[in-house]
């Protein structure tokens, strides 16, 4: 189980990069690793160039921006596990993180690394559309923003020439104060989720939901934001009643179905992670 | 280009500074165990999961098959031939292994090591559940795990009376 | 003599260099113009091979040689050897070294790559063209010998290879006769060994010729070197074998595979040292595994839910070879009572070739199966009576006035089964001791609040310590420190802690100055290998023979020496002393004089050395059992299941080595809650297989297993000199079934019954909402 052979390059800004990418074909970016160098060990990803960002100095970052968070695609997990912007304005993205692999990944693990690589059941993809994220790519010809809504094209495909890369991500995190909840089933701990579940939750004065956003994966090749639990809830009371009427939303998702999980299974895993993770959302915005 | 063209790197291992050329498909477990002859540190899967291949790098634990021997260069690793004193005298996570009896065949027990000393130093309040979830990217198939959470309990409760 | 080690747990001499980086497993070995082996492995379950192309490999960078069977001469045209032929084997079919004109199973090797590194020759490999012909596969154990099932071997005319039948007593007439009769069908599915360390060898021809060396982490060294031998027509003693530090066996380690043919075959054919170091994807596709089994049962039972009987039928899935013959048929057979007291068993087995990877022991062998279906049909008859689960197994269990005890079947060998010593009821008395009262009212507490916890148990016989012998020399140095050597080969279990105890409280030295040299047929000359958790009774009684034999020459020698009465004299402290002076002998001193200088002779009726060799025959098995005791709580929204407690009762006769044995226990009862729960080895119904990374075959880790709550028996077995008994697999055996009757307990609102293993969390919520309308009829 050793790599194929592969010419090798280590740009040290996205100038470089890019100008790197819009020459090379057959190209691999070795982000943090922790996906491409397991496909690579086992021969099956079989690129004629890996180019490695992990030496460009300026794509590891967390920055307050107008609207939200800015990360640098090459932020590790371990990181954003510690950084205090996060844990004030994103605090369940520390939370789905706690999910993803173990410690030995998430040292090099990064948020830019994971929404390239697309597993329909990964964490941060989820937290990203949980909230309205816009990934930032650099190319030749500039730098574009995608929304992570039309960020999966398909299986495992994100929205990006041959000749861009992922530069930053923008999370739109919420102003004000507001309950988090991030649920997540797996077989055992640090496995990628069958399902996980995502949920944000704002209450008014009068202790009605006024805000709410619900984001799951796994039950399909991206992540779905469930917007009609979220209508739902909205402008309504934060009860129980009402959480399990909206996670019940999630029992009518179309979902994938494979060799070992079934489609009836990921809706029934939706639907009690939405209600677990709403309830959670809605105790922690009780404070 | 020549694909297999070698690069020249440097870094620093278990103390030792080290310059070698590697070719770039080089994983840095196969860079330890053959250019450098440390074979201590174990490839149980080479495919990231088993934890065996955990190293200390740049003061946090990766998964040496998961990474590219090119991409240490400049690093400072710390395997565990690395972890007990120049003088011998060994880590308490290794004193305590061998007390409790946390290995038996002995080959994921680097691994284990590697992951159980860097998390102690960081967190010696760390308690059994935070252990378990420390050594969930560890698999053991001889153990069964108790007995290493039993070391590493007694490793932490060691070093915080130390420290 | 007073046991100052035996029965203490000592930290074992093993751990230094393995806890400091300097253990020597076979991939830290080089010797000196090595090359790297890469297979060449098929991608079919089943196929003809038309041919096979290698021109373009042997031109890639680095590559040295590329071998097909047909390139070495007519030397590599054999079938492999079968180690235990039978009779009753209608079809003997074992691999070739590489495959001749067709495959039989995804991973099967087709031809070895030669080259400077482990990584240009995958890259050869890849570029090794073989033209194939699929031909359908058999993949469908319970059809496999339906006629028009597809067949595993082409030239077969059937997927047949035996058919066992075993059992003693009346069935018929207990049958008719039974207040109740309930049937069954249960499948268990393999698994994997998964040694965090794979297989892998060294060879290094001699330079002079027809000779090699083999470092090989292998169970079984003495059976490499056999079957080598026999195969190449070489002396035996033209092969050494070593077995350097070993990374976890489990079973799968104890077969003499077709690499280590190939390898030694092409380190011959080239001159040349050769590595190969199986990889993670190959130990998935060639590494033997095990459990898969359908069986169909019957059991009687009397009006109070004593078991009287059982019958039925058993498909077990060989996989495409037998590399162990029919042993886990025989096995499974010879073990079927477990600790039950019946009248009668009336058992037939169908060993059947299947185009997955070949089956032969995995910790337990057949044994977890068996001890699954039969721990399974006890609580089916609790369930269906009413009974408490416990007072079932208390009323069917073999009592210890019964000892020894004839179960009515035969062992391999053909010899009767006789259990040695026990006390079944008593270790399930000892685990609830340990386990407590109050369960049955905690359960329903919980599902009060919507919470549904359960508890199972299991028990289990196993017979340890076979046949046939296992030897070992002791020699007292000159410095008086103790040099012991045996063939018994260890991959973990400490066996040189366990020896080294055994000794030094023989020959009344510090533990620590014992020095064990094991598993190398140049070290010692014989030995059989690491199987059947036998190492312990049969290599620990060897010991115990040597160091008495030296013990005896020490004290007559010191005798003459001190010029004392031999009743006078004991060992303590590395001397032969007189009791109650300060006149005293050392060891070493005795053994320099017995190692002769020039010119002086000998003492008179005394051989030189101070040392002794002697092999154990293990002419009768002795019998461990225990009870676990498994509560779980399962999440019906999701299927999760968390086990809570588990707790083991454990009787392996005398403890050498407590801590060690205690760490054999929770290794084992781990690898029986991954087949329970985590570990399935998935095939398409075309044969491939598609759990072949451990992100899809899901192995047991720290973040949900268990604390493991152990109690000690001590029945001490009168078959050996030591009292002991086997302890490597007695985890192992139970563990399945108590965790499934446990979470079958917890889902008994739903009227759950769970009838296979593993379960995955949506399994469990498939059956609970199976079960649902079933309780709404109500």
């Amino acid at each position: 189980m050793k790599a194929p052979p592969f010419a090798y390059h280590d740009p040290r800004s996205v100038e470089e990069l890019t100008g790197l990418l819009g020459t090379l074909e057959n190209v691999r970016i070795l982000a943090g690793g922790q996906s491409l160098m397991p496909m690579l060990n086992m021969r099956y990803s079989m690129p004629d160039h890996v180019v490695d960002i992990n030496r460009i100095a300026d794509l590891d970052y967390v920055r307050r921006v107008e609207g939200g968070l800015r990360i640098g695609a090459m932020t590790r997990q371990r990181t954003l596990e510690r950084d205090p912007l996060v844990a004030q304005y994103a605090p369940v993205l520390v939370e789905a993180l706690h999910w993803v692999g173990h410690v030995q990944t998430r040292s090099r693990g990064t948020f830019g690394g994971s929404l390239c690589h697309l597993d329909p059941a990964s964490e941060q993809p989820c937290v990203a559309a949980l909230f309205d994220a816009t990934l930032h790519v650099a190319g030749a010809r500039g730098e574009r923003d995608v929304s992570i809504h039309d960020w999966v094209l398909g299986y495992m495909t994100p929205a990006i020439e041959p000749d861009e890369a992922l530069v930053g991500i923008t999370l739109r995190t919420w102003d004000g104060p507001h309950g988090y909840g991030f649920e997540e089933f797996a077989r055992r701990h640090g496995d990628y989720a069958i399902v996980a579940a995502g949920a944000l939750v704002a209450l008014d004065g009068a202790g009605k939901i006024s805000r709410a956003a619900i984001s799951i994966a796994g039950v399909d090749v991206k992540p779905i934001r469930l917007t009609e639990a979220e209508t739902m809830l909205t402008g309504g009371p934060a009860d129980a009643g009402a959480i399990a009427a909206a996670a019940e939303v999630a029992r009518g998702l179309e979902c994938m179905s494979d060799a070992q999980i079934s489609g009836d299974y990921r809706r029934r895993l939706a639907t009690t992670l939405t209600r677990r993770a709403l309830d959670k959302a809605v105790k922690r915005a009780r404070g | 280009m020549d694909v297999e063209e070698k690069r020249r790197i440097s870094l620093v291992v278990n103390g030792r500074k080290i310059e070698r050329e590697v070719s770039p498909r080089k994983h840095l477990g196969d860079f330890l165990r053959e250019d450098l002859r440390l074979t201590g540190t174990h490839l149980g899967c080479e495919h990231g999961v088993c934890g065996s291949c955990t190293v200390i790098a740049d003061g946090v634990l990766v998964r040496s098959c998961l990474m590219l021997a090119i991409q240490a260069d400049g690093m400072v690793l710390r395997t565990v031939e690395g972890l007990a004193e120049p003088d011998g005298t060994l880590h308490p996570i290794q004193e305590a292994f061998h007390e409790k009896h946390g290995l038996q065949c002995g080959f994921c027990t680097p691994g284990m090591l590697t992951t159980l000393a860097a998390v102690i130093e960081e967190n010696p309040s760390i308690d059994e559940a935070g252990i378990r979830e420390a050594i969930s990217g560890n698999i053991c198939r001889c153990t069964g795990y108790e007995t290493i959470v039993d070391a590493a309990l007694s490793a932490a409760a060691t070093m915080r009376q130390g420290a | 003599m007073g046991a100052r080690y035996f029965g203490a747990s000592v930290r074992r001499l093993e751990d230094p260099k393995l806890i400091t980086g300097r253990g020597t497993y076979v991939d830290d070995i080089s010797v000196a113009g090595m090359m790297h082996v890469a297979f060449v492995r098929s991608p079919h379950a089943h196929a003809t091979i038309n041919s096979i192309d290698a021109s373009m490999a042997r031109e890639m960078p680095g590559v040295h040689a590329v071998l097909a069977a047909d390139d070495f001469e007519g030397k590599a045209d054999k079938p492999m050897i079968l180690p235990v032929p039978a009779p009753i084997i209608k079809q003997a079919k074992t691999q070739y070294p590489l495959a001749r004109g067709s495959v039989h199973h995804v991973g099967d090797p087709v031809a070895v790559v030669v080259a400077e590194t482990r990584a240009l020759a995958e890259d050869a490999a890849a570029m090794v063209m073989v033209d194939y012909d699929p031909l359908p596969a058999s993949v469908d154990l319970a059809h496999a010998l339906d006629p028009g099932a597809p067949l595993a071997h082409a030239d077969s005319p059937d997927n047949l290879i035996a058919t066992l039948k075993g059992g003693f007593g009346d069935a018929a007439g207990i049958f008719a006769k039974a207040p109740h009769v309930f049937t069954e069908r249960l499948e268990l599915h393999r698994g994997g060994c998964h040694s965090m360390e794979c297989r892998g060898v060294v060879v290094r021809p001699d330079p002079m010729g027809g000779r090699f060396e083999m470092w090989n982490s292998t169970q079984v060294p003495y059976m490499v070197r056999r079957y080598l031998a026999q195969y190449l027509g070489l002396e035996e003693n033209a092969i050494r074998v070593a077995a350097p530090d070993v990374g976890g066996g489990f079973g799968p380690k104890a077969v003499v595979y077709a690499e280590e043919y190939a390898v030694s075959l092409a380190a011959l054919h080239l001159g040349i040292p050769l590595k190969w170091i199986e990889d993670r994807r190959e130990h998935f596709v060639a590494t033997t595994q095990q459990r898969d089994q359908i069986w169909d049962l019957e059991v009687a039972a009397d009006a109070d839910g004593r078991l009287l009987a059982v019958r039925g039928t058993c498909l077990h899935d060989n996989g495409a070879y037998i590399p162990y013959g029919i042993v886990l048929a025989a096995t499974a057979m010879a073990a079927f009572p477990g600790p039950y007291a019946l009248e009668s068993v009336d058992v037939t087995i169908h060993s059947i070739f299947t185009n997955m990877v070949p089956n032969t022991p995995v910790r337990g062998a057949a044994r977890p199966n068996t001890c699954f279906v039969l721990e399974r049909l006890v609580d089916l008859v609790a369930q269906k009576l009413g009974l408490d689960p416990a007072e079932v197994r208390r009323r069917s269990y073999v009592r210890p006035d019964q000892m020894p005890y004839t179960t009515g079947m035969k062992a391999r060998d053909g010899s009767v089964v006789a259990y040695d010593s026990g006390d079944y009821q008593g270790c399930l008395d000892l685990a609830f001791a340990k386990y407590g009262a109050d369960f049955r009212a905690r359960q329903a507490a919980a599902r009060a609040e919507g919470r549904y916890l359960g508890m199972g148990m299991a028990s289990y016989v196993e017979d340890t310590g076979l046949a046939p012998f296992e030897g070992a020399t002791i020699r007292v140095q000159p410095d008086g420190k103790i040099h012991l050597q045996t063939g018994a080969a260890a991959q973990g279990q400490g066996h040189k802690t366990v020896f080294a105890q055994i000794a030094a409280d023989l020959l009344g030295v510090r533990f620590e100055d014992v020095t064990v040299e094991a598993a190398d047929t140049a070290a010692f000359p014989l030995g059989i290998g690491t199987v059947a958790s036998r190492v312990a009774v049969v290599g620990g009684s060897s010991v115990h023979m040597a160091a008495t034999e030296v013990r005896t020459k020490a004290i007559k020698v010191g005798a003459t020496l001190l010029e004392a009465s031999e009743s006078d004299l004991e060992l303590e402290g590395g001397f032969v002393k007189v009791a109650g002076t300060d006149r005293k002998i050392g060891l070493g001193e005795i053994a320099l004089k017995l190692n002769g200088l020039f010119g002086s002779p000998m003492m008179k009726g005394v051989e030189p050395g101070l040392a002794a060799t002697s092999y154990f025959e293990a002419r009768e098995l002795t019998f461990a059992n225990g009870s676990n005791i498994c509560e779980v709580e399962v999440d019906v929204d999701t299927g999760a299941v968390k086990i809570l407690r588990y707790v083991v009762a454990h009787d392996c006769g005398k403890l050498i080595n407590p801590m060690l044995v205690d760490g054999q226990i929770r290794g084992g009862v781990v690898h029986g809650i991954g087949n329970a729960l985590y570990e399935r080895m998935i095939y398409d119904e075309s044969g491939q297989p598609l759990t072949t990374n451990y992100g899809e075959y899901l192995l047991p880790l720290a973040s949900e297993m268990p604390r493991i709550e152990i109690v000690h028996m001590e029945s001490p077995s009168p078959r050996n000199p030591l009292g002991v008994k086997g302890a490597g697999e007695g985890g192992t055996i139970p563990a399945a079934a108590a965790v499934i009757a446990a979470v079958e307990d917890a889902l008994a609102p739903f009227d759950v019954r769970i009838k296979r293993h593993p379960i995955s969390p949506q399994d469990i919520v498939e059956m609970i909402d199976a079960g649902m309308p079933a309780l709404a009829a109500e």
